[in-house]
């Protein structure tokens, strides 16, 4: 997901989001897979921890199918969950492929729930992200998220690399208001 | 969450890598991908030929579309046309 992509997805809630792809909306489809495309990959890869060309394939299936089946969703607001449980049955049924055996012969690896529950906090993270200045979205992003080193992020942005880890630790700290203030303040959305 | 401590929102920044480009983009481009196969499967209902031709290399059918022959693809081109 790029910065820029992140900015705009604070605009609109899951809701309208997918309220507007339904609508056929190509724009609002390209958020919704900017918004969520992390996350699915993430529990390929980290929760079920299938190769990535299986992986690949579960990505595209989700996507897919949440497509074709985006009026079934019951709620708008419940997108993340569902896409969640979709990813979840489609890395069981790869794992089972793999492995040549009926759906309840191959249980879910032990900490997955564990995992997808890191998963739901760290997108949580980024939604307080997109929130902060874009300089500070950036360099948080290309640092943790992209595991860039200090040099690269200092070519990139054009900044010395002895002040990276001081911007670091002074976004972190607007960060850690931010989702203090997300979680004292009255629900959103 | 509680305890926002730097290192922790960190550890959390880095649980969301982005997922690969290419990726990112093909799923971009179901709509399109969608409507794409739609006009295989018309042709398909009023050609013949055109049919058999899709039904024994899908994969060619969808180059032809200018669709990634992605295993998903294929597999909904053939329940489109099973239809």
């Amino acid at each position: 997901m790029t910065v820029e992509a992140m900015s705009m997805h604070v605009e609109l809630t899951d809701a309208q989001l997918v309220a507007r792809c339904r609508s056929g909306d190509h724009q609002a489809w390209n958020e919704l897979v900017e918004r969520f495309s992390r996350y699915v990959y993430a529990i390929a890869i980290q929760a079920f921890k299938l190769p990535e060309h299986d992986a690949e394939d579960v990505f595209q299936e989700v996507f897919t199918r949440a497509y074709e089946h985006l009026h079934k969703l019951r709620s708008d607001e419940a997108i993340r969950p569902w896409l969640a449980q979709l990813t979840r049955r489609l890395c069981i049924d790869r794992l089972r492929a793999s492995l040549q055996e009926q759906p309840e012969d191959v249980p879910e690896p032990v900490d997955v729930e564990d995992t997808i529950g890191r998963l739901d906090e760290a997108m949580a993270v980024h939604e307080a992200l997109a929130i902060l200045p874009d300089n500070c979205q950036d360099i948080l992003d290309r640092f943790f998220a992209k595991d860039e080193s200090y040099r690269t992020i200092g070519e990139a942005l054009d900044l010395p690399s002895g002040t990276i880890a001081s911007r670091i630790s002074r976004c972190l700290v607007k960060l850690r208001v931010q989702m203090e203030g997300r979680n004292s303040g009255p629900a959103t959305s | 969450m509680s305890g926002y401590e730097e290192e922790r929102l960190g550890e959390l920044l880095s649980s969301l890598p982005p997922a690969p480009e290419p990726w990112v983009h093909a799923a971009k481009q179901i709509p399109q991908v969608g409507e794409r196969l739609d006009r295989i499967v018309e042709r398909a209902e009023s050609d013949e030929e055109y049919r058999r031709k899709v039904v024994a290399d899908p994969e060619a059918a969808l180059e032809e579309a200018d669709v990634i022959a992605h295993s998903d693809a294929v597999e909904i081109l053939r329940r489109k046309l099973d239809k």
